[in-house]
């Protein structure tokens, strides 16, 4: 190939080739994850048809059982519910409170940096730490929250609310699923936020110059150029949030470990349990399979819709 | 340490107190720059809605931080005898927050996240520099299409993964070895920075590196000569978020390492620290909070880079 000319050294010349060097970049990091996630994912769905556990190393396949085993079981499909459940309830609240954030954040104002800090401290703390400061908020005994509803005479006797001095948040089951959904809101909002900053940052401020020469107001250019124009991002934003959840578990395992009884077990802990504590891979596998159509469903909507703001 | 108690005793009077001062200065310098006229006030009176919410936000955000702090210096007995959990009737204390660096594995705790999270920088960057500047620049139709696969991989999510994982780390010897962790974390950061770093890639003009080439670099040459240079601020925020997911990670270090001394922070804090059913909140609380403040400034500092970086990956640039 490089013989056309005697000057040019074949190697440079194929330091030179986009399509080599492409190749040569690309190749390690590629080979990496599909090893790294490939391999695993695929014995999952081998666990998935097998009877291995911890103790037992053979691979015995048994066909579905594990799946028919794990949909007959009642809790199973409790865990199920309420995953999607916990999924969607907050998804519409952190969907809203990012709007409004990303909006507030994307302008200039007095003691914004200090505002940013504050509010991405959710977001930047470890997760299971932050779960264990409301741990604490929603102690059965000493919660703070609890504290303060008693001196405005929401508890105590004669409450408006209860007339015991507490409302244990965390062993009542509506309550405690409110908890769960309200501490995944709260640690999922700055992450959403910051896609949807990223969505209105990148509208090209001629429109926005235009929309503004033409006379549009605040609330006009909000709602008919800027909300359309990131609707896109909205969506990416919102897939983004829902998938990094579902495949999560770290909130329930410090906050209630699934309880009371399995009104906050959600399938990553469940399976979690069943497979590593319990010892049983194989009907853990075959809880977080049954997850996965369902991430493989949001994950190609999401690309679609990503692909289509390209194309726009 | 006076001062401290001072300061935990008057907490929220404090609190108020440099709040209100921020403001009144803010409007004072403003009347100072615009003159106190109608205009001006009813300028102020406009704008005081918004920053109402803002506030409540902030309020909301902030409020187990605030407890966290508070609660971190109280002595026993303030804290469980007929709580008043605002306010200090006893004497703040530094006792907890000893007992946490000495008497339990806190630090080798931290030890062991900065160990994993520095290994893992280390090995996504050689990893998905190349790899990313490939996906900006190199490749086309199939580089794409090998972009996306990278994206789909990035949602498999932990949950599906760990118990076929566990197997393979204790067939290789690897439980309760950190180098477990070191070669599992790369398998979700360099997705993640390979989107980054490929739209860092993205904004620095062709032009430089074509003007290279025809100075007479080759492409690699061209790449770490001047594409790396240029992206450095994009680099060190890739480093920066690429090390707090690693801190953030929950499940494979809560599955692959059992050992107390071995565990990293996110996993030993919380199942560490709790001896059975007793929980040692102020250590608790006080661990949770020393970790968040940092990680926080550092989102805060980089953040904006981020949401540049985001903003020219998700954009064709």
């Amino acid at each position: 190939m490089a013989s056309a000319s005697p000057v040019i050294n074949p190697r440079r010349y194929l330091m030179d080739d986009r399509r080599f060097v492409g190749l040569i970049f690309l190749a390690p990091a590629l080979l990496y994850i599909l090893l790294l996630v490939g391999l695993p994912f695929l014995l999952a769905i081998a666990f998935g048809f097998s009877d291995v556990t911890v103790g037992n190393t053979e691979l015995n396949f048994i066909g579905f059982d594990n799946f028919v085993a794990v949909w007959e079981n009642d809790i199973f499909r409790q865990v199920f519910g309420n995953t999607v459940m916990f999924t969607l309830v907050s998804q519409v609240f952190i969907l809203i409170f990012a709007n409004i954030l990303a909006i507030i954040f994307t302008q200039e104002f007095t003691g914004k940096w200090f505002a940013r800090f504050i509010f991405i401290l959710p977001w930047a703390t470890p997760v299971s730490l932050a779960a264990i400061g409301w741990l604490w908020m929603l102690d059965t005994k000493y919660s703070p929250i609890d504290y303060l509803l008693l001196q405005t005479g929401f508890l105590g006797p004669n409450g408006l609310l209860s007339n015991s001095r507490n409302l244990f948040w965390l062993a009542n089951p509506a309550l405690s699923q409110i908890s769960v959904i309200f501490v995944q809101v709260w640690r999922m909002t700055p992450l959403a936020t910051v896609i949807l900053m990223a969505g209105l940052s990148s509208i090209p401020t001629d429109i926005l110059d235009q929309a503004e020469v033409d006379g549009s107001r605040f609330m006009r250019t909000l709602l008919q150029i800027k909300l359309p124009l990131i609707l896109p991002i909205m969506v990416i934003a919102l897939l983004f949030s829902m998938i990094t959840m579902f495949g999560d578990m770290t909130v329930v395992y410090v906050l209630t470990r699934g309880g009371p009884v399995d009104y906050t077990r959600i399938i990553g802990l469940y399976s979690f349990q069943i497979g590593i504590e319990g010892g049983n891979l194989a009907q853990g596998a075959a809880m977080a399979l049954f997850a996965f159509p369902l991430l493989l469903a949001l994950a190609l909507l999401m690309l679609r819709t990503a692909s289509r703001a390209e194309v726009r | 340490m006076a001062l401290l108690i001072w300061i935990l005793q008057n907490f929220w009077s404090l609190l108020v107190l440099a709040f209100a001062s921020l403001v009144g200065l803010r409007i004072a310098y403003r009347f100072h720059k615009y003159g106190a006229t109608r205009a001006e006030l009813s300028h102020i009176l406009r704008r005081s809605p918004f920053y109402l919410v803002v506030l409540i936000f902030c309020f909301f955000a902030a409020a187990p931080f605030m407890i966290m702090f508070l609660h971190s210096f109280k002595v026993d007995g303030d804290l469980y005898r007929r709580p008043q959990p605002f306010v200090y009737r006893q004497d703040p204390t530094l006792e907890h927050l000893e007992s946490l660096f000495t008497n339990t594995a806190y630090l080798d705790f931290i030890r062991n996240s900065v160990v994993v999270g520095v290994a893992v920088v280390i090995i996504t960057l050689i990893l998905s520099l190349p790899a990313a500047y490939a996906l900006a620049r190199l490749t086309g139709r199939w580089g794409e299409r090998a972009g996306i696969l990278m994206f789909l991989v990035y949602l498999v999510p932990p949950t599906l993964l760990f118990i076929p994982m566990f197997r393979i780390v204790v067939m290789l010897g690897l439980k309760d070895s950190p180098l477990a962790l070191i070669v599992v974390y790369p398998s979700f950061t360099v997705p993640f920075s390979m989107w980054l770093l490929q739209g860092f890639f993205k904004a620095v003009p062709p032009e430089l590196e074509e003007a290279a080439l025809v100075d007479g670099y080759n492409r690699v040459e061209a790449f770490l000569r001047v594409v790396l240079p240029l992206s450095l601020p994009g680099i060190i925020s890739t480093i920066v978020f690429t090390f707090t997911l690693t801190l953030h990670e929950f499940i494979y270090a809560l599955v692959f390492i059992t050992n107390t001394s071995r565990r990293t922070l996110s996993v030993g804090v919380p199942t560490e620290l709790i001896l059975g059913d007793v929980y040692f909140w102020q250590p608790l609380l006080a661990a949770a909070l020393i970790i968040a403040i940092p990680v926080g400034f550092a989102y805060n500092l980089f953040l904006d880079s981020l949401v540049q970086g985001f903003t020219m990956g998700a954009v064709k640039g």
